[in-house]
């Protein structure tokens, strides 16, 4: 994100599904002759509207070595074109009474505004500028590499967690680029240069590799007219690579790592498993560990804060987290903050302790039932807010799945069996897939 | 349990819309406790934001950290239900209750379906009303905020926040974290978490903004369910406190890469006739955009920082003007260097009319903006009442920023911009500052 906190990161949190009898309703989709995706989602309970473009192009599909450019790309998107002056783009959009910003991900790049919806078509004709005409002048580059590793220094550098985190996920990938961070490693991004971030952009900024997703006071027609108008005309790029990235060879050893920092006040051991996503048409697995993640750690009454926080009082916090949305394999992760007392190393025997109780006693069909409810209010409560549906189907679009997948989710949430819900367990808990790290407070070195 | 039956008398008035969407409706209970609500029947669920003034400033003298305590167990176990089932229950109508606190207010944000409306309201009734305190939730909340003081003890980010506080503040409540020393929690009774309730959740500070699909009467009968069992009156308020700094830097050595900055002096008052002057003026100095004059100078132009921001701190007993910047070790001062520049400037010159008109534009245009979903409406209803706003205020706040001229700005940034005062916080290692 060009403004402010939190790069979009590998656990995206667990999503809450679509109701599909109504959001359905409110969805209709095209695809433009140029092959770019176009998702309207109508909302008119207010004149406003978010525009967005996603790019199927994140950070893993970066070349090695030049860790940190499609971030570094998304903020140089701002500096102007052959039309716009630097800066004229969010200065427009702010004269329009509009916000707007951008964020990359480990498998896309997304920008975006919020507006009145009758000032649609000038946010999509500068955003289709910028999709092929960007200028830049090797001044302002320089300036915002600067810009960039102080957002770093912000984010990770000043963070012994982010640090203990990057650490983690380049252990946990032995060979595929989610093992290397969003915002890029800081030996690679102070030799970024224009050359880098041109490279990027030509390969991955097209129409036939972007999803158009405008929500809010709008018709499928008016949108689907203005995108013609605008996007229409620009060329696919027929030269678009097939997105396959360097895959995992078989993991055949569990990882261990010990992060050690003096500004560490509360130590935890995290363990992370290597995970299947959600795949098009084939989302049962992914769904059977979201809710695994929801029983073993989604709330209090979950079975890892149960036995841990409240039962034994072993722990301050205690849980599991899974996100399915990913284009490869993603992580499924628990993790157990000792109470006070307690060492890191009989916090991870605590841990799996309870998971493999867990495992041996099965699910409890009461909380399942609490959960599945939970879920299918996440419907209801979601229409709320046009900006995080607009978010899924971008997400989810540049992540593999297709507008079917997204409207078959929930439904297949809700079909997932006690059993199933166990078989995941037991094939994701592999150790020798699996990243185990302590985070602990260094030791006072005395002279 | 079941609500009682009451006869109510409701008092409705729609104010003019926004734009056709904000019908803000004035709803009176019969036992007198009032609420804005917008009725939006499209999605069958409802977001209410209770609001109680005073929040954790009104810690008594040794008893620091028991209002955010309080706060942290009235999700643990109420009247028959204890934490677990309390949770249990909530998680089986798929209501969510958030209970916060900061130094002025405690919220309450709720949300529940239409479908079950009556056992969510009855649940975070007892929540409100019958909090149990028992001794084993007490002890694992305890030691929760214990976590988070030695977490917030290594964060620059709270370090900074903090030392800016305890310079301007002092012993004021505002001039320490809400929650409190680890010896503070330590001592703390559930005799003191039973005081700190009383006194801070009382019907003599409450304000209900609601959104969604409720109807002015049934909310009417909710919110004497929900709040007529409280006292009518709690702890009296913090006293206001003035704000005095001078132009400088105080240094909180941390190793850390990047250094952090609160700079700030004195600010304006919310009802001060020249607040929206000054928010304006902020709007152009230092608000969210890059066209800021922060952000371009040393964002932008110099590449010194990833964020520059500044912003009022209109607060209940004392009125702040603040802003944050983080640089790394080796380029905070010039950093610093380029805001203090900045700072002079617009007090002594103002803005232009370029500047003027554009903020204008953009505040006017993004406001309508904020009325995007229930939950956000909700909120908004609740702040402009404790800003003692009237309902017609959605319609006239933008006039009121149209209304601002060149002139106005000139006179008031001369007024609320003080170099002279302007005092920066730094945690880090600053290379070529000093204290």
């Amino acid at each position: 994100m060009r403004r402010l906190i939190a790069l979009t990161g590998a656990c995206f949190l667990a999503a809450a599904p679509l109701r599909a009898d109504t959001i359905e309703d409110q969805v209709t989709t095209f695809q433009l002759e140029n092959g770019m995706d176009v998702v309207v989602i109508e909302d008119h309970r207010a004149p406003a509207v978010v525009h967005m473009v996603w790019y199927r192009g994140g950070s893993a599909d970066e070349q090695p070595g030049v860790s940190g450019v499609a971030h570094f790309l998304e903020h140089l998107l701002f500096k102007g074109t052959e039309k716009l002056a630097p800066g004229e783009f969010s200065e427009t959009v702010k004269a329009n009474g509009g916000t707007d910003n951008a964020f990359t991900s480990f498998d896309y790049t997304a920008y975006f505004q919020r507006i009145a919806a009758d000032r649609l078509g000038l946010m999509m004709e500068m955003e289709a500028d910028r999709m092929k005409n960007i200028q830049l002048d090797r001044e302002d580059i320089l300036t915002e590499r600067d810009v960039i590793i102080e957002e770093r220094n912000q984010r990770v550098e000043n963070d012994p967690g982010s640090l203990f985190r990057e650490q983690r996920m380049a252990a946990q990938y032995l060979n595929h680029p989610y093992g290397t961070p969003i915002i890029g490693w800081r030996h690679e991004m102070v030799n970024l240069d224009l050359d880098d971030a041109l490279a990027y952009y030509e390969q991955y900024y097209s129409p036939n590799n972007a999803v158009l997703v405008v929500a809010g006071d709008v018709l499928p027609d008016e949108v689907l007219a203005l995108a013609q108008e605008h996007y229409g005309p620009i060329p696919r790029n027929e030269a678009l690579p097939e997105r396959v990235r360097r895959s995992e060879p078989p993991q055949m050893a569990e990882r261990r790592i010990s992060f050690e920092d003096p500004r560490v006040a509360q130590p935890y051991v995290m363990r992370t498993y290597l995970a299947p996503e959600r795949d098009p048409g084939d989302q049962r697995t992914a769904a059977a560990l979201t809710l695994l993640a929801e029983v073993l750690g989604g709330s209090q009454t979950a079975v890892m804060p149960q036995k841990l926080q409240f039962e034994e009082k072993r722990a301050v916090y205690a849980g599991a987290f899974y996100s399915g949305l990913s284009l490869d394999d993603t992580t499924f992760g628990v993790v157990n903050v000792p109470a006070q007392g307690v060492t890191l190393e009989e916090a991870e025997a605590d841990m799996d302790r309870v998971v493999a109780e867990f495992i041996e006693t099965g699910v409890d069909p009461v909380q399942l039932d609490r959960i599945k409810f939970q879920l299918r209010a996440a419907q209801v409560y979601e229409l709320d807010s046009s900006n995080s549906l607009a978010r899924r189907y971008g997400a989810a679009l540049t992540s593999g799945l297709t507008i079917e997948d997204v409207h078959a989710w929930p439904d297949i949430l809700q079909s997932i069996t006690p059993e199933e819900i166990i078989a995941a367990a037991k094939e994701v808990f592999d150790r020798d897939n699996a990243v185990t790290g302590f985070l602990r407070t260094a030791k006072e070195v005395t002279q | 349990m079941k609500f009682f039956g009451s006869l109510i008398a409701v008092m409705v008035f729609a104010a003019a819309p926004l734009r056709a969407e904000i019908d803000i409706a004035e709803v009176t209970s019969s036992g007198g406790i009032n609420a804005w609500l917008v009725q939006e029947e499209s999605i069958p669920f409802v977001a209410l934001e209770l609001r109680f003034k005073g929040g954790a400033s009104l810690d008594l003298a040794g008893k620091r950290g028991a209002t955010n305590l309080m706060v942290g167990l009235l999700e643990e176990g109420a009247g028959d239900l204890d934490s677990r089932a309390f949770s249990e229950r909530a998680e089986s109508l798929a209501a969510s209750f958030d209970f916060d606190v900061g130094d002025d207010a405690v919220s309450i944000s709720a949300r529940f379906l239409t479908e079950n409306q009556d056992e969510a309201l009855a649940l975070l009734r007892e929540a409100i009303t019958k909090p149990r305190f028992d001794q084993d939730a007490i002890d694992r909340v305890k030691a929760q905020v214990v976590s988070v003081i030695r977490s917030d003890a290594q964060d620059p980010d709270n370090i900074v926040g903090v030392s800016f506080d305890s310079m301007v503040f002092g012993d004021h409540p505002y001039g320490s974290a809400i929650e409190g020393t680890e010896e503070n929690i330590a001592a703390l009774t559930r005799d003191d978490l039973i005081a700190a309730h009383k006194g801070a959740l009382a019907r003599d500070r409450v304000y209900v903004g609601a959104a969604g699909d409720i109807s002015p009467e049934e909310l009417a009968d909710v919110l004497d369910k929900l709040l007529s069992d409280l006292p009518a009156t709690g702890t009296p308020q913090a006293p206001d406190i003035a704000v005095s700094t001078q132009a400088g830097v105080t240094v909180v050595p941390f190793d850390v890469p990047q250094s952090v900055a609160i700079f700030g002096h004195e600010g304006i008052a919310r009802d001060d006739p020249d607040f929206f002057a000054a928010y304006v003026l902020n709007e152009i100095l230092g608000g969210g955009g890059f066209e800021a004059r922060l952000m371009e100078e040393v964002r932008e132009k110099r590449g010194l920082t990833y964020g520059v921001y500044s912003y009022l701190v209109p607060k209940d007993n004392a009125a702040l003007y603040l802003g944050r910047v983080a640089s790394a070790n080796d380029r905070i001062a010039e950093a610093i260097e380029v805001i203090r520049e900045e700072w002079k400037k617009m007090s002594e010159n103002g803005v232009t009319e370029e500047e003027l008109t554009a903020a204008k534009t953009y505040l006017t245009g993004a406001y309508p903006l904020r009325f995007d979903g229930n939950g956000p409406i909700a909120n908004i209803l609740v702040g402009m009442q404790m800003d003692d706003l009237p309902a017609e205020y959605v319609n006239t706040r933008n006039a009121q920023v149209e209304a601002i001229t060149l002139d106005d700005i000139k006179r008031v940034a001369a007024r609320v911009l003080r170099p002279e005062a302007l005092h920066f916080v730094v945690v880090g290692q600053p290379e070529g500052l000093e204290s």
